[in-house]
Protein backbone atom coordinates (compact mmCIF):
# COMPACT_ATOMS: atom_id res chain seq x y z
CA UNK A 1 0.00 0.00 0.00
CA UNK A 2 3.14 2.17 0.36
CA UNK A 3 3.24 3.28 -2.96
CA UNK A 4 -0.72 4.61 -2.91
CA UNK A 5 0.56 7.71 -0.89
CA UNK A 6 -0.03 10.77 -2.23
CA UNK A 7 1.33 14.42 -1.71
CA UNK A 8 0.51 16.00 2.15
CA UNK A 9 -2.06 18.52 1.47
CA UNK A 10 -2.50 21.62 3.98
CA UNK A 11 -5.69 22.60 5.23
CA UNK A 12 -6.68 25.68 7.04
CA UNK A 13 -9.43 25.28 9.94
CA UNK A 14 -10.17 28.89 10.93
CA UNK A 15 -9.40 32.17 11.96
CA UNK A 16 -13.44 32.26 11.61
CA UNK A 17 -14.90 28.86 12.58
CA UNK A 18 -16.95 27.87 15.21
CA UNK A 19 -15.01 24.91 17.23
CA UNK A 20 -12.18 26.76 17.25
CA UNK A 21 -13.34 29.07 20.26
CA UNK A 22 -12.80 32.58 18.77
CA UNK A 23 -10.24 33.59 16.07
CA UNK A 24 -7.86 31.25 16.04
CA UNK A 25 -6.33 29.54 12.79
CA UNK A 26 -4.97 26.36 12.43
CA UNK A 27 -2.94 24.88 9.82
CA UNK A 28 -3.31 21.09 9.25
CA UNK A 29 -0.76 19.14 7.35
CA UNK A 30 -2.91 16.27 6.35
CA UNK A 31 -1.95 12.94 4.74
CA UNK A 32 -5.95 11.94 3.67
CA UNK A 33 -8.15 12.55 6.99
CA UNK A 34 -4.69 11.55 9.47
CA UNK A 35 -3.16 14.84 11.21
CA UNK A 36 0.23 14.70 10.15
CA UNK A 37 1.00 18.39 11.78
CA UNK A 38 -0.43 20.98 13.54
CA UNK A 39 0.88 24.88 13.59
CA UNK A 40 -1.83 27.17 15.34
CA UNK A 41 -0.84 30.90 14.24
CA UNK A 42 -2.71 33.05 16.51
CA UNK A 43 -2.39 36.73 17.75
CA UNK A 44 -5.34 37.42 15.96
CA UNK A 45 -6.82 38.87 19.36
CA UNK A 46 -4.10 40.72 20.36
CA UNK A 47 -5.02 44.01 22.45
CA UNK A 48 -1.84 44.97 23.71
CA UNK A 49 -2.98 44.41 27.20
CA UNK A 50 0.95 44.03 28.69
CA UNK A 51 1.52 47.74 26.57
CA UNK A 52 -1.65 49.09 27.98
CA UNK A 53 -1.25 48.21 31.81
CA UNK A 54 2.53 50.19 31.94
CA UNK A 55 0.27 53.43 30.56
CA UNK A 56 -2.49 52.91 33.57
CA UNK A 57 -2.33 53.38 37.44
CA UNK A 58 -2.50 49.93 38.92
CA UNK A 59 -6.09 50.09 39.97
CA UNK A 60 -6.96 51.10 36.66
CA UNK A 61 -5.20 47.61 35.24
CA UNK A 62 -7.96 45.47 36.34
CA UNK A 63 -10.51 46.08 33.68
CA UNK A 64 -8.10 45.16 31.03
CA UNK A 65 -7.05 41.68 33.58
CA UNK A 66 -11.19 41.22 32.99
CA UNK A 67 -10.91 41.12 29.26
CA UNK A 68 -8.22 38.83 28.87
CA UNK A 69 -10.34 35.59 29.76
CA UNK A 70 -13.90 37.01 29.43
CA UNK A 71 -14.90 33.49 30.71
CA UNK A 72 -13.98 33.97 34.29
CA UNK A 73 -12.94 37.80 35.00
CA UNK A 74 -13.09 37.21 38.34
CA UNK A 75 -10.54 34.85 38.48
CA UNK A 76 -8.15 36.93 36.33
CA UNK A 77 -9.00 40.07 38.93
CA UNK A 78 -8.16 37.92 42.21
CA UNK A 79 -4.65 37.19 41.02
CA UNK A 80 -3.97 40.62 39.77
CA UNK A 81 -5.28 42.28 42.93
CA UNK A 82 -3.80 39.48 45.32
CA UNK A 83 0.20 40.57 43.45
CA UNK A 84 -0.24 43.90 43.60
CA UNK A 85 -1.03 43.51 47.63
CA UNK A 86 1.79 41.33 48.27
CA UNK A 87 3.58 43.84 46.57
CA UNK A 88 2.32 46.45 48.31
CA UNK A 89 2.27 44.26 51.93
CA UNK A 90 -1.46 44.89 52.10
CA UNK A 91 -3.46 42.58 54.65
CA UNK A 92 -7.05 41.64 53.39
CA UNK A 93 -10.14 41.64 55.80
CA UNK A 94 -11.59 38.37 56.48
CA UNK A 95 -14.85 39.25 55.16
CA UNK A 96 -13.01 40.22 51.66
CA UNK A 97 -11.50 37.05 51.48
CA UNK A 98 -14.52 35.09 51.85
CA UNK A 99 -15.88 37.16 49.32
CA UNK A 100 -13.63 36.62 46.45
CA UNK A 101 -13.21 33.30 46.91
CA UNK A 102 -17.21 32.59 46.67
CA UNK A 103 -17.34 34.64 43.82
CA UNK A 104 -14.10 32.76 42.21
CA UNK A 105 -15.57 29.37 42.61
CA UNK A 106 -18.95 30.53 41.25
CA UNK A 107 -17.06 32.02 38.53
CA UNK A 108 -15.27 28.38 37.98
CA UNK A 109 -18.59 26.54 37.71
CA UNK A 110 -19.53 29.34 35.09
CA UNK A 111 -16.49 28.66 33.16
CA UNK A 112 -16.72 24.99 33.35
CA UNK A 113 -20.20 25.53 32.14
CA UNK A 114 -18.98 26.96 29.11
CA UNK A 115 -16.41 24.47 28.52
CA UNK A 116 -18.60 21.10 29.04
CA UNK A 117 -21.53 22.97 27.20
CA UNK A 118 -19.40 23.93 23.96
CA UNK A 119 -16.78 20.33 24.24
CA UNK A 120 -20.63 18.82 23.77
CA UNK A 121 -21.73 21.25 21.10
CA UNK A 122 -18.68 20.93 19.20
CA UNK A 123 -18.80 17.27 18.74
CA UNK A 124 -22.74 17.54 17.97
CA UNK A 125 -24.56 17.06 21.30
CA UNK A 126 -26.50 20.17 21.21
CA UNK A 127 -28.98 19.97 24.18
CA UNK A 128 -26.78 19.81 27.18
CA UNK A 129 -24.62 23.22 25.42
CA UNK A 130 -28.69 24.44 26.44
CA UNK A 131 -28.48 22.89 29.97
CA UNK A 132 -25.22 24.27 31.10
CA UNK A 133 -25.85 28.03 29.39
CA UNK A 134 -29.72 28.08 31.72
CA UNK A 135 -27.62 27.33 34.93
CA UNK A 136 -24.70 29.74 33.97
CA UNK A 137 -27.66 32.04 33.69
CA UNK A 138 -28.55 31.78 37.09
CA UNK A 139 -24.82 32.56 38.67
CA UNK A 140 -24.47 35.76 36.09
CA UNK A 141 -27.59 36.63 37.70
CA UNK A 142 -25.90 36.39 41.40
CA UNK A 143 -22.87 38.47 39.74
CA UNK A 144 -25.53 40.97 38.61
CA UNK A 145 -26.91 41.69 41.87
CA UNK A 146 -23.97 41.46 43.59
CA UNK A 147 -21.79 44.31 40.86
CA UNK A 148 -23.78 45.15 38.45
CA UNK A 149 -22.15 43.10 35.35
CA UNK A 150 -22.72 40.18 34.12
CA UNK A 151 -19.16 39.18 32.30
CA UNK A 152 -16.63 41.82 33.25
CA UNK A 153 -17.40 43.06 36.24
CA UNK A 154 -14.09 45.07 37.85
CA UNK A 155 -15.59 43.69 40.67
CA UNK A 156 -11.96 42.71 42.78
CA UNK A 157 -10.41 45.79 43.79
CA UNK A 158 -6.38 46.13 45.48
CA UNK A 159 -7.47 45.96 49.59
CA UNK A 160 -11.18 44.84 48.81
CA UNK A 161 -14.02 44.55 46.75
CA UNK A 162 -15.99 47.13 44.75
CA UNK A 163 -19.00 46.97 47.01
CA UNK A 164 -20.34 44.93 49.79
CA UNK A 165 -22.70 42.23 48.83
CA UNK A 166 -26.39 42.49 48.54
CA UNK A 167 -28.78 41.45 51.58
CA UNK A 168 -30.53 38.69 49.41
CA UNK A 169 -27.26 37.09 48.02
CA UNK A 170 -26.41 34.26 50.57
CA UNK A 171 -30.03 33.08 49.94
CA UNK A 172 -29.59 33.06 45.98
CA UNK A 173 -26.27 31.17 46.44
CA UNK A 174 -27.61 28.35 48.83
CA UNK A 175 -30.53 28.17 46.23
CA UNK A 176 -27.84 27.76 43.52
CA UNK A 177 -26.19 25.45 45.20
CA UNK A 178 -29.29 23.29 46.05
CA UNK A 179 -30.45 24.10 42.41
CA UNK A 180 -27.41 22.54 40.64
CA UNK A 181 -26.47 19.21 42.35
CA UNK A 182 -29.33 17.28 40.57
CA UNK A 183 -28.55 18.90 37.79
CA UNK A 184 -24.57 17.82 37.31
CA UNK A 185 -25.99 14.37 37.05
CA UNK A 186 -28.70 15.04 34.81
CA UNK A 187 -25.12 16.51 32.72
CA UNK A 188 -23.59 13.29 33.10
CA UNK A 189 -26.83 11.03 32.06
CA UNK A 190 -26.71 13.32 28.79
CA UNK A 191 -23.54 13.85 28.01
CA UNK A 192 -20.72 12.40 29.93
CA UNK A 193 -21.70 8.85 30.03
CA UNK A 194 -22.93 8.87 26.52
CA UNK A 195 -21.66 6.16 24.44
CA UNK A 196 -21.60 8.96 21.12
CA UNK A 197 -19.82 11.30 23.46
CA UNK A 198 -17.17 8.86 24.76
CA UNK A 199 -16.30 7.22 21.63
CA UNK A 200 -15.88 10.56 20.01
CA UNK A 201 -13.51 11.83 22.99
CA UNK A 202 -11.68 8.71 24.92
CA UNK A 203 -8.33 7.39 23.54
CA UNK A 204 -8.40 11.02 21.51
CA UNK A 205 -5.78 13.38 22.42
CA UNK A 206 -3.69 11.75 24.54
CA UNK A 207 -1.72 13.45 26.84
CA UNK A 208 0.76 11.85 29.14
CA UNK A 209 2.24 13.33 32.26
CA UNK A 210 5.60 13.82 31.55
CA UNK A 211 4.77 15.57 28.45
CA UNK A 212 1.97 17.83 30.11
CA UNK A 213 4.72 19.44 32.56
CA UNK A 214 7.15 19.70 30.46
CA UNK A 215 4.76 21.27 28.20
CA UNK A 216 3.86 23.73 30.83
CA UNK A 217 0.43 22.49 31.02
CA UNK A 218 -1.73 23.51 33.77
CA UNK A 219 -5.36 23.43 35.23
CA UNK A 220 -7.82 20.30 33.86
CA UNK A 221 -5.40 19.85 31.45
CA UNK A 222 -2.42 18.96 33.69
CA UNK A 223 -5.05 17.06 36.00
CA UNK A 224 -6.82 15.07 33.16
CA UNK A 225 -3.39 13.17 32.81
CA UNK A 226 -3.60 12.04 36.44
CA UNK A 227 -1.12 14.63 37.64
CA UNK A 228 -2.66 15.80 41.02
CA UNK A 229 -2.20 19.37 41.49
CA UNK A 230 -3.73 22.27 42.04
CA UNK A 231 -2.35 25.71 43.07
CA UNK A 232 -5.45 25.84 45.80
CA UNK A 233 -4.49 23.29 47.58
CA UNK A 234 -0.63 23.30 46.79
CA UNK A 235 0.78 26.62 46.81
CA UNK A 236 -2.12 27.70 48.52
CA UNK A 237 -3.36 31.45 48.57
CA UNK A 238 -6.42 33.55 50.24
CA UNK A 239 -8.16 31.21 52.56
CA UNK A 240 -8.19 28.01 50.09
CA UNK A 241 -6.25 26.20 53.39
CA UNK A 242 -8.96 26.65 55.54
CA UNK A 243 -11.80 24.10 53.08
CA UNK A 244 -11.88 20.50 52.88
CA UNK A 245 -12.30 19.36 49.38
CA UNK A 246 -10.68 17.37 46.74
CA UNK A 247 -8.52 17.37 43.77
CA UNK A 248 -10.21 15.46 40.74
CA UNK A 249 -7.93 13.79 38.51
CA UNK A 250 -8.18 11.76 35.21
CA UNK A 251 -7.92 7.87 35.76
CA UNK A 252 -8.35 6.41 32.44
CA UNK A 253 -12.40 5.38 33.08
CA UNK A 254 -13.35 5.06 29.32
CA UNK A 255 -9.80 5.01 27.69
CA UNK A 256 -6.30 5.45 28.49
CA UNK A 257 -5.61 8.32 31.18
CA UNK A 258 -5.33 11.98 29.59
CA UNK A 259 -7.73 11.47 26.94
CA UNK A 260 -9.92 14.38 26.15
CA UNK A 261 -12.77 12.28 28.21
CA UNK A 262 -10.64 12.41 31.12
CA UNK A 263 -9.93 16.19 30.87
CA UNK A 264 -13.85 16.79 30.02
CA UNK A 265 -14.99 14.41 33.33
CA UNK A 266 -11.87 16.44 35.26
CA UNK A 267 -14.03 19.64 34.82
CA UNK A 268 -17.13 18.11 35.62
CA UNK A 269 -15.76 16.66 39.22
CA UNK A 270 -14.32 20.15 40.01
CA UNK A 271 -17.96 21.69 40.09
CA UNK A 272 -18.82 19.86 42.55
CA UNK A 273 -15.51 20.29 44.52
CA UNK A 274 -16.30 24.52 44.27
CA UNK A 275 -19.84 23.65 45.14
CA UNK A 276 -18.56 22.47 47.96
CA UNK A 277 -16.04 24.74 48.69
CA UNK A 278 -19.24 27.50 48.39
CA UNK A 279 -21.32 25.77 51.05
CA UNK A 280 -18.64 25.81 53.61
CA UNK A 281 -17.86 29.47 53.02
CA UNK A 282 -21.61 30.94 52.43
CA UNK A 283 -22.55 30.64 56.16
CA UNK A 284 -19.44 31.94 57.60
CA UNK A 285 -19.01 35.21 55.92
CA UNK A 286 -17.77 37.43 59.21
CA UNK A 287 -18.79 41.34 59.35
CA UNK A 288 -16.59 43.72 58.43
CA UNK A 289 -16.18 46.66 55.66
CA UNK A 290 -15.25 45.41 52.50
CA UNK A 291 -13.54 49.10 51.25
CA UNK A 292 -11.67 49.22 54.48
CA UNK A 293 -8.12 48.04 53.52
CA UNK A 294 -8.18 49.67 50.28
CA UNK A 295 -5.69 51.82 49.58
CA UNK A 296 -6.68 55.93 48.37
CA UNK A 297 -3.17 55.84 46.36
CA UNK A 298 -1.58 53.20 45.17
CA UNK A 299 1.79 53.45 44.93
CA UNK A 300 3.96 49.89 45.94
CA UNK A 301 7.50 49.58 46.65
CA UNK A 302 10.08 49.37 44.35
CA UNK A 303 10.43 45.11 43.58
CA UNK A 304 9.12 42.85 41.83
CA UNK A 305 6.60 39.48 42.11
CA UNK A 306 5.60 36.53 40.57
CA UNK A 307 2.01 35.71 41.10
CA UNK A 308 0.04 32.72 40.21
CA UNK A 309 -3.08 31.68 41.23
CA UNK A 310 -5.43 28.52 40.04
CA UNK A 311 -8.13 29.98 37.69
CA UNK A 312 -10.49 27.56 35.57
CA UNK A 313 -7.76 27.16 32.77
CA UNK A 314 -5.01 26.48 34.97
CA UNK A 315 -2.19 28.32 36.36
CA UNK A 316 -2.49 32.11 35.62
CA UNK A 317 0.65 34.06 36.74
CA UNK A 318 1.35 38.09 37.23
CA UNK A 319 4.84 39.03 36.94
CA UNK A 320 4.95 42.60 37.89
CA UNK A 321 7.54 44.77 38.16
CA UNK A 322 7.34 48.12 40.00
CA UNK A 323 9.72 51.25 39.75
CA UNK A 324 8.03 53.08 43.00
CA UNK A 325 5.65 55.08 40.54
CA UNK A 326 2.43 55.07 40.45
CA UNK A 327 2.44 53.14 36.92
CA UNK A 328 3.50 49.17 36.56
CA UNK A 329 6.89 49.19 34.93
CA UNK A 330 6.26 46.04 33.42
CA UNK A 331 3.00 43.33 33.96
CA UNK A 332 3.29 39.80 31.95
CA UNK A 333 0.15 37.69 32.17
CA UNK A 334 1.04 34.04 31.86
CA UNK A 335 -2.01 32.13 30.43
CA UNK A 336 -2.76 28.93 31.14
CA UNK A 337 -4.76 28.54 27.98
CA UNK A 338 -1.63 30.24 26.26
CA UNK A 339 0.48 27.12 27.55
CA UNK A 340 -2.36 24.74 26.58
CA UNK A 341 -2.73 25.37 23.23
CA UNK A 342 1.12 24.99 22.63
CA UNK A 343 1.01 21.71 23.16
CA UNK A 344 -1.52 20.71 20.36
CA UNK A 345 0.65 19.95 18.06
CA UNK A 346 2.58 17.44 20.76
CA UNK A 347 -1.30 15.60 20.94
CA UNK A 348 -2.58 15.72 17.96
CA UNK A 349 -0.47 13.90 15.43
CA UNK A 350 -2.42 10.98 14.01
CA UNK A 351 -5.52 11.78 14.92
CA UNK A 352 -8.12 12.12 12.40
CA UNK A 353 -9.68 15.59 11.42
CA UNK A 354 -12.63 15.38 13.15
CA UNK A 355 -10.47 14.92 16.37
CA UNK A 356 -9.39 17.85 16.06
CA UNK A 357 -12.50 19.26 17.25
CA UNK A 358 -12.61 17.68 19.87
CA UNK A 359 -9.18 18.23 21.56
CA UNK A 360 -9.17 21.99 21.01
CA UNK A 361 -13.00 21.42 23.06
CA UNK A 362 -11.02 19.47 25.60
CA UNK A 363 -8.43 21.87 26.22
CA UNK A 364 -10.72 24.57 27.00
CA UNK A 365 -8.92 27.46 25.06
CA UNK A 366 -10.16 31.15 25.50
CA UNK A 367 -8.08 33.49 22.71
CA UNK A 368 -8.81 36.77 24.63
CA UNK A 369 -6.29 35.16 27.31
CA UNK A 370 -4.13 33.43 24.80
CA UNK A 371 -3.27 37.12 22.44
CA UNK A 372 -4.15 39.26 25.19
CA UNK B 1 14.88 24.24 49.90
CA UNK B 2 15.88 27.93 50.03
CA UNK B 3 17.98 29.96 47.40
CA UNK B 4 21.26 29.64 49.05
CA UNK B 5 21.31 25.69 49.15
CA UNK B 6 20.34 25.85 45.76
CA UNK B 7 23.25 28.30 45.02
CA UNK B 8 25.92 26.47 46.84
CA UNK B 9 24.50 23.46 44.60
CA UNK B 10 24.86 25.55 41.35
CA UNK B 11 28.28 26.97 42.87
CA UNK B 12 29.89 22.98 43.30
CA UNK B 13 29.38 22.56 39.13
CA UNK B 14 29.62 25.77 37.78
CA UNK B 15 31.79 28.97 37.80
CA UNK B 16 31.31 30.78 40.51
CA UNK B 17 31.34 34.14 38.11
CA UNK B 18 28.55 33.07 36.25
CA UNK B 19 25.94 33.46 38.87
CA UNK B 20 25.28 35.88 41.51
CA UNK B 21 22.27 36.01 44.15
CA UNK B 22 20.33 39.11 44.44
CA UNK B 23 18.44 39.70 47.67
CA UNK B 24 17.65 43.27 48.51
CA UNK B 25 15.27 43.68 45.73
CA UNK B 26 11.55 42.97 47.33
CA UNK B 27 9.62 40.81 47.82
CA UNK B 28 11.61 37.51 46.89
CA UNK B 29 15.45 36.85 45.71
CA UNK B 30 16.66 35.48 42.27
CA UNK B 31 19.87 34.39 40.32
CA UNK B 32 21.27 36.36 37.89
CA UNK B 33 23.28 34.13 35.35
CA UNK B 34 25.63 34.46 32.28
CA UNK B 35 23.54 34.74 29.23
CA UNK B 36 26.04 32.38 27.30
CA UNK B 37 25.36 29.78 30.68
CA UNK B 38 21.55 29.89 30.54
CA UNK B 39 21.33 26.52 28.75
CA UNK B 40 23.87 24.57 30.48
CA UNK B 41 22.33 25.90 34.06
CA UNK B 42 18.94 25.12 33.25
CA UNK B 43 19.61 21.57 32.25
CA UNK B 44 21.57 21.10 35.63
CA UNK B 45 18.48 22.55 37.17
CA UNK B 46 16.09 20.19 35.53
CA UNK B 47 18.15 17.11 35.96
CA UNK B 48 19.66 17.05 39.18
CA UNK B 49 18.23 14.90 41.72
CA UNK B 50 18.41 17.31 44.27
CA UNK B 51 16.96 20.20 42.38
CA UNK B 52 14.21 18.98 39.53
CA UNK B 53 12.90 22.17 38.06
CA UNK B 54 11.21 20.07 36.31
CA UNK B 55 8.16 23.06 34.88
CA UNK B 56 8.82 26.49 33.77
CA UNK B 57 5.72 28.17 35.05
CA UNK B 58 6.69 31.50 32.93
CA UNK B 59 9.40 33.45 30.90
CA UNK B 60 9.40 37.35 30.36
CA UNK B 61 11.08 39.76 28.79
CA UNK B 62 11.87 42.73 30.27
CA UNK B 63 13.16 46.64 29.32
CA UNK B 64 15.70 45.98 32.40
CA UNK B 65 16.95 49.83 31.71
CA UNK B 66 18.72 52.23 29.60
CA UNK B 67 21.33 49.62 28.16
CA UNK B 68 19.94 46.07 28.88
CA UNK B 69 17.21 43.85 28.43
CA UNK B 70 16.08 41.07 30.45
CA UNK B 71 14.79 37.58 30.33
CA UNK B 72 13.17 36.26 33.57
CA UNK B 73 12.60 32.62 34.12
CA UNK B 74 10.31 31.15 36.71
CA UNK B 75 10.64 27.76 38.00
CA UNK B 76 8.96 25.05 39.60
CA UNK B 77 9.65 21.56 40.48
CA UNK B 78 6.51 19.07 41.63
CA UNK B 79 8.81 16.65 43.05
CA UNK B 80 10.44 19.18 45.74
CA UNK B 81 7.54 21.50 45.73
CA UNK B 82 10.07 24.69 45.56
CA UNK B 83 10.35 27.51 43.29
CA UNK B 84 13.38 29.35 41.66
CA UNK B 85 13.40 32.93 39.78
CA UNK B 86 16.53 33.25 36.91
CA UNK B 87 17.52 36.92 35.03
CA UNK B 88 19.48 36.69 32.34
CA UNK B 89 20.41 40.28 31.34
CA UNK B 90 21.43 40.94 27.55
CA UNK B 91 22.33 44.35 26.12
CA UNK B 92 20.14 46.16 23.59
CA UNK B 93 22.55 46.15 20.85
CA UNK B 94 23.25 42.39 21.11
CA UNK B 95 20.19 40.87 22.87
CA UNK B 96 21.42 37.00 22.26
CA UNK B 97 20.34 34.43 24.73
CA UNK B 98 20.90 30.85 24.44
CA UNK B 99 17.23 28.78 24.38
CA UNK B 100 16.27 26.48 26.61
CA UNK B 101 13.41 25.48 24.43
CA UNK B 102 15.02 21.92 24.29
CA UNK B 103 14.63 21.39 28.11
CA UNK B 104 11.12 22.69 28.98
CA UNK B 105 9.22 22.69 25.01
CA UNK B 106 6.81 25.18 26.87
CA UNK B 107 9.27 27.70 26.25
CA UNK B 108 9.11 27.84 22.42
CA UNK B 109 6.10 30.07 22.38
CA UNK B 110 7.23 32.11 25.44
CA UNK B 111 10.81 32.81 23.61
CA UNK B 112 8.49 33.62 20.63
CA UNK B 113 6.85 35.72 22.84
CA UNK B 114 9.69 37.59 24.29
CA UNK B 115 11.46 38.19 20.39
CA UNK B 116 8.36 38.62 19.35
CA UNK B 117 7.33 42.19 21.63
CA UNK B 118 11.26 42.76 22.78
CA UNK B 119 13.35 41.45 20.05
CA UNK B 120 15.52 39.10 22.52
CA UNK B 121 16.78 36.77 19.95
CA UNK B 122 16.89 33.09 21.24
CA UNK B 123 19.85 31.42 19.81
CA UNK B 124 19.27 27.82 18.42
CA UNK B 125 15.61 28.27 19.15
CA UNK B 126 13.61 26.01 16.56
CA UNK B 127 11.68 28.32 14.68
CA UNK B 128 11.84 31.99 15.98
CA UNK B 129 9.33 34.36 14.13
CA UNK B 130 6.83 35.92 15.64
CA UNK B 131 3.87 35.18 17.14
CA UNK B 132 1.43 37.53 18.50
CA UNK B 133 2.31 40.13 16.21
CA UNK B 134 1.71 39.85 12.01
CA UNK B 135 5.11 38.79 10.57
CA UNK B 136 5.63 41.85 9.00
CA UNK B 137 5.69 44.29 12.11
CA UNK B 138 8.15 47.22 12.51
CA UNK B 139 10.07 47.46 16.13
CA UNK B 140 9.19 45.93 19.32
CA UNK B 141 6.28 47.16 20.99
CA UNK B 142 7.53 46.38 24.86
CA UNK B 143 10.70 48.39 24.48
CA UNK B 144 10.17 51.63 26.25
CA UNK B 145 11.63 53.74 23.25
CA UNK B 146 8.95 51.85 21.03
CA UNK B 147 7.71 54.44 18.33
CA UNK B 148 4.56 52.97 16.65
CA UNK B 149 5.02 53.19 12.64
CA UNK B 150 2.97 55.41 10.87
CA UNK B 151 1.24 52.68 8.62
CA UNK B 152 0.88 49.63 7.87
CA UNK B 153 0.30 48.21 4.28
CA UNK B 154 -1.46 51.45 3.33
CA UNK B 155 -3.44 51.72 6.99
CA UNK B 156 -2.39 54.44 9.32
CA UNK B 157 -1.57 52.52 12.24
CA UNK B 158 -2.22 55.88 15.09
CA UNK B 159 -6.09 57.18 14.63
Amino acid sequence: MAELKTEEMILNMGPQHPSTHGVLRLELVMNGEIIEDVKPHIGYLHRCFEKHAEAMTYPQVIPYCDRMDYLASISNEFGYAIAVEKLMGIEVPERVEYIRVIMAELQRVASHLVAIGTNGLDIGAFTPFLYCFIDRERILEIFEITCGARLLYNYIWIGGVSRDIPEDFQKKVKDFVKYFRPRIKDLNNLLSYNKIFIDRTANIGVLPPDVAINAGASGPTLRGSGVKFDLRKDDPYSIYDKFDYDIPVGEGEKGTVGDCWDRYMVRVYEMEESLKIIEQAIDNIPEGDVLSAVPKRVRPQEGEIYFRTETPRGELGYYIISDGTVNPKRVKARSPAFCNLSLISQISQGAMIADIVAIIGSLDIVLGEIDR
Amino acid sequence: MDISEILSILNSVFEKETIELKTDIPVEPFLIIAPSKINAISLFLRDEERLQFDFLSSLSGVDYDEENLAVVYNLYSFVHKHKLMIKVIVPKNEPNVKTVSNIWTTTDWHEREAYDLFGIVFEDHPDLRRILLPDDWEGYPLRKDYKVQEFYKGMKVRY
